[in-house]
């Protein structure tokens, strides 16, 4: 009843006019920065970055002022349409190449151009030392414009289109660091993982195309009704496998901490804030089937908290601080796909955490990158310690990043996050017991992993100061080791982020590490990102802020029904399991010393949960495996069965030619027999026929 | 006496012939045959003249003969030449055209 | 219809002989027997032509065939392969059987034809007029186009006869002595003159260049009374020093001059034979 409500009650769309005409602009420009940057060659080296974060914060104005001059438009009028030209067409299929202006696409905007021009800038400090840092613009301007298209498009050909622009740009980052094997097999496995999901999502347009006969969303979503149940069904299925391949959703999460390899400020951008919050898009955008579809809704609600429960879990595991807040990323996307998957209660609950997610994670993983930095590219908290008292900006952006992830009252994640648990709750009995249950523990888990990791981090015995750096095992310059250094090779020379050079290395080896604060530019972005982690999630949930802005995009906020929890309770109860989440790692990491070294003897859960909880070895036995078995038994059945039938015949008319062949010995005699046993036959036949 | 004698001739004849040419070896003898052939032919058509009452046998046989001359000109000339190149008049050893 | 008594007697006698003919033609294995047995065969058919009342082509039949054809038969074959008797020994395996069934199978078939068949002959007799005289005007009213195009088909056996026989004897081409002498001289100068004898030991092979003997002295006979060319006191110098224990290189050194003056003479020939060229043109 409440679906059928809320496909009748599809806003209007009307064109685009004044400075929205131009919309195209937010896209255009990022993508000329990437052409300019990769076309131009090594000839932009020098003002490479400038022009990268140009066109980036140039998009992002424009983006401020389409919003502002959305928010003067009255609700109903906000839905706005700008038609470019015919992409292609052909017999029945038209596809129309233009952008949707929305709510939710400024909203994705805003936070794709505002973000991202915080870690643009930031990237200007972070790769300052590396030779490849026009490259590294191009390819981030690729991705924000590829970004920009996925969500500004108004078809799911659109989408389709910045939907592998996005992958592409992820797997040239992830892999960024070409020389690194690692980072090359994670590049491969995250592109392969997409490829998956994006099957899917092709699937759904292709059905979509079918039985509607156009991929435009407002005819899609205007006829939506004309499809059976089972239809609908299956399109919002592999709708969600697309969005879990590009979330890194349960079954495909596999990927995403692997793409960890990439450098911090790619983390932070497309593997935290925006392009794993891609799905979340896409269910949102394509609410309207949703909403036709329960089972479909039940399918991502179920992903969601499967997943949230996943990330937190592995999260805890992890000494790898990249590793563990790119669980932590796997798992609040969990929340937000939860959410999302509740339907009209939960759209603006899990875009708010979406956005405050964006802040609070990005701020975290650029601190992260700070911490880095600071200590020559270590990543292994067990070798941190007590670093709040030399990296003071870092801890501070940091901790209020912790807070608001972890939901420490008044700050985001505690708005953002008690909405999409009191949403959980509602429904069925069952139901809300498991999702809310789900949610909540999933809370519990997440202050559990994050205190571990502050207080990793942060606090303790200054663990490093006993150490030296390590070389990672797949620096290419290991092996010229006893090659003597230039002398500017003090200096620094860092070609990424993990392979700190011989130089730096020799230099500083005998005095190990020495944490120091990052550069301006590199702070800055983090203490706005703070800001914004800070305030973000009061700012858009107290009133309904975001739901009311949302509302024509993707129908109004509904009510909580039937909660098994009063839903006043919920702050209180998250809280309580956020105090004792992080109790309990106060009292199992912080009272007693770090072993520097990981502990080889630990319980089955711990196993598990470094092992991923046998994601891959899932993937590889469920998948890998059997591909390569069934690989192997067609290109069996290839050689011999197919090639045989094909090379026996071959064969077998060769060899008989062969055979035949020796009839002809040349010898005219030979010949003239053959002759005369054709004439003697003929003779026989013809005087058969004639003679009585 | 009936004149199928002479076609019975002229077949056995023929017969005798196309043996020669699948037994023998040298190309002139194999030749020689081949005109044994023709003669054969040509009794049973002069026979077949004088059956049906008219010349028109006789003017073919005539004709055969005629082009059976001008074939053993050719024919002789090109063994001639064969003989010259490769020193043998055998039809075995021109056996280069095969598989 | 039956024939004569003479006719049948006829036929009695020259049938069986042309069959022995044609059967010794097969056998023997001299090639001269296997024609003269052939133009018996020949002979024997030309009389069966006559007897039937074919006088012309049993005339034509000893004639050109017996006195012509087989005639060329045997000419070629005194030519050719008058000793080239048939080996024994059949190259190709089952060749004689094989042929020796099928030939029988097909005179027995065709046997079977003409026994079988019933000949039912007009009972027209022989023409009015000479045999001769009405096969010619068969051959030139009727079968007119026919015959003038055997006369073609006998020319053209003719050409081609004479291309065979001349075919492969292109004549080979002729070097003159002049162009000799010019491809020698725009050749490389080393060969201008002759080469030094074996056993002489020399640096050049100008005549102003003296040989040497195999003790490195100077052959007096090399010496040219007529040429001036060559420095006496030089000469004599070497032959001084031809005794002396390595003199020879120092030899060849001092006879390197002579050497130029070899290659001055390659010149000389050079200027000359432009001025052939010249003349030429």
């Amino acid at each position: 009843m409440l679906a059928l409500l809320a496909a009748d009650q599809l806003p209007p769309v009307g064109p685009a006019t004044g400075a929205a005409s131009a919309a195209w602009v937010l896209v255009a420009l990022p993508a000329l920065g990437a052409l300019v940057l990769f076309l131009g060659g090594t000839r932009t080296d020098r003002f490479g970055h400038v022009v990268g974060v140009a066109t980036v914060l140039g998009s992002f104005v424009y983006g401020v002022v389409l919003f502002v001059q959305a928010l003067a438009l009255p609700g109903e009028e906000r839905v706005r349409d700008l038609p470019l030209y015919e992409w292609f067409g052909s017999g029945s299929l038209s596809v129309e190449f233009g952008l949707r202006l929305d709510p939710l696409s400024l909203t994705f905007v805003l936070l794709i151009t505002g973000v991202g021009s915080l870690i643009h800038i930031y990237s200007v400090g972070y790769m300052s030392h590396d030779e490849h840092r026009r490259k590294f613009f191009a390819m981030l301007n690729l991705f924000v414009a590829s970004m920009l298209i996925l969500v500004l498009g108004n078809g799911f050909l659109t989408l389709y289109l910045g939907w592998e622009g996005v992958g592409l740009a992820s797997y040239l980052l992830i892999g960024f660091y070409v020389a690194r094997p690692l980072a090359a097999s994670a590049a491969k496995k995250a592109f392969l993982m997409n490829r998956v999901g994006d099957v899917g999502l092709a699937l759904a347009i292709f059905i979509l195309f079918q039985q509607l006969g156009t991929t435009q969303y407002t005819e899609v979503f205007a006829r939506a009704g004309e499809m059976s149940t089972g239809t609908l069904t299956a399109v919002t299925l592999l709708l969600l496998l697309g969005a879990c391949g590009k979330s890194g959703q349960f079954p495909l999460q596999a990927w995403l901490p692997d793409a960890m390899e990439g450098p911090t400020p790619v983390s932070a951008l497309i593997h935290a804030a925006t392009m794993v919050t891609a799905g979340v898009y896409l269910v949102a955008r394509t609410h309207p089937l949703y909403d036709l579809a329960p089972t479909g809704q039940l399918a991502v609600t179920i992903v969601g908290a499967v997943t949230l429960l996943i990330g937190a879990i592995v999260g805890c595991a992890y000494d790898d601080i990249k590793k563990v807040l790119a669980y932590s990323t796997v798992s609040q996307i969990g929340y937000m796909m939860l959410a999302v998957g509740l339907g009209p209660i939960g759209y603006a609950a899990g875009l708010a955490h979406l956005l405050a997610h964006g802040f609070f994670k990005a701020g975290l993983f650029l601190g992260a990158g700070s911490v880095m930095h600071g200590m020559a590219d270590e990543t292994d908290m067990r070798r941190f310690g007590g670093l709040w008292r030399h990296l003071p900006i870092t801890f501070g952006t940091f901790t209020l990043g912790y807070l608001a992830l972890i939901g420490f009252p008044f700050l985001s994640g505690f708005y953002s996050k008690d909405a999409i648990i009191e949403a959980s709750l509602g429904g069925s009995l069952t139901r809300g017991w498991l999702l809310g249950g789900a949610a909540l523990l999933g809370a519990g888990l997440t202050a559990f992993y994050m205190t571990r990791l502050m207080l990793m981090t942060f606090f303790g015995a200054e663990r490093w100061r006993e150490l030296t750096p390590r070389r990672a095992p797949w620096d290419p310059q290991a092996e010229s080791e006893a090659r003597p250094q230039a002398p500017e090779a003090g200096h620094g020379t860092r070609s990424d982020q993990g392979s700190t050079p011989i130089g730096e290395l020799d230099h500083s080896a005998p005095h190990g590490y020495h944490p120091h604060e990052s550069p301006s530019v590199m702070t800055v972005p983090m203490i706005l990102l703070a800001v914004g982690s800070a305030g973000a999630g009061a700012f858009l949930v107290i009133g309904e802020r975001l739901g009311g802005w949302l509302e024509p995009a993707v129908g109004p906020v509904g009510e909580v029904s039937d909660a098994v929890i009063p839903t006043g309770l919920v702050p209180g109860i998250a809280s309580v399991l956020m105090v004792l989440g992080a109790g309990i790692a106060y009292l199992s990491v912080g009272r007693k010393p770090v072993p520097v070294e990981r502990p080889a003897r630990v319980s089955w859960p711990v196993r598990a949960a470094r092992a991923d909880l046998y994601a891959n070895a899932i993937n590889e036995g469920l998948v890998a495996r059997p591909g390569l078995w069934l690989s192997r038994a067609l290109v069996y059945l290839d050689n011999r069965g197919v090639d045989g039938a094909v090379n026996g015949t071959a064969a077998l008319l060769g060899g008989a030619s062969g055979r035949a062949r020796r009839t002809q010995t040349g010898f005219v005699r030979s010949y003239a027999l053959t002759m005369l046993g054709g004439s003697l036959v003929l003779v026989a036949a013809l005087l058969a026929v004639t003679l009585p | 006496m009936s004149p199928t004698n002479y076609l019975l001739l002229s077949a056995v004849l023929f017969a005798i012939g196309t043996v020669g040419v699948l037994v023998r070896r040298n190309a002139i003898v194999v030749f020689m045959c081949v005109e044994l052939m023709l003669n054969a032919v040509n009794l049973s058509l002069v026979t077949f003249a004088r059956l049906n009452g008219s010349l028109d046998g006789q003017v073919m046989a005539f004709f055969v003969m005629v082009v059976a001359a001008a074939e053993v000109v050719v024919g002789l000339s090109i063994i001639m030449s064969i003989f010259r190149a490769r020193r043998t008049a055998s039809v075995d050893d021109a056996n280069l055209l095969k598989y | 219809m039956t024939t004569s008594t003479g006719e049948a007697v006829a036929f009695w006698i020259l049938g069986p002989v042309a069959l022995a003919g044609g059967l010794g033609m097969v056998f023997s294995r001299n090639a001269v027997h296997s024609a003269l047995w052939l133009v018996l065969t020949m002979l024997s058919l030309g009389g069966l032509y006559m007897v039937q009342s074919a006088p012309f082509l049993g005339f034509t039949q000893i004639i050109v065939y017996t006195g012509a054809i087989m005639m060329l038969f045997i000419f070629v074959l005194m030519m050719v392969g008058r000793d080239a008797s048939d080996s024994v020994v059949e190259v190709l395996r089952g060749q004689r059987v094989s042929a020796a069934i099928l030939g029988i199978g097909f005179a027995a078939l065709l046997l079977g034809a003409v026994a079988n068949s019933v000949v039912v002959p007009l009972a027209v007799g022989p023409a009015p007029g000479s045999n001769v005289g009405n096969l010619g005007l068969l051959i030139y009213q009727r079968y007119l186009l026919a015959f003038e195009l055997t006369s073609a088909l006998i020319i053209t056996g003719a050409l081609g006869a004479m291309v065979y026989t001349f075919a492969g004897r292109a004549k080979a081409k002729v070097i003159t002595q002049r162009e000799r002498v010019t491809a020698r001289l725009l050749g490389p100068p080393e060969k201008y003159g002759s080469r030094s004898g074996p056993g002489v030991f020399a640096t050049g092979d100008s005549v102003a260049t003296p040989a040497l003997l195999p003790d490195g002295s100077v052959a007096p006979e090399s010496l040219s009374s007529i040429i001036e060319a060559t420095a006496r006191e030089r000469l004599g110098h070497a032959t001084e020093l031809a005794h002396a224990g390595d003199a020879h290189d120092q030899h060849a050194r001092d006879h390197e001059p002579h050497h130029e003056a070899g290659h001055e003479a390659g010149h000389e020939a050079r200027h000359e034979q432009s001025e052939i060229q010249g003349s030429q043109a």
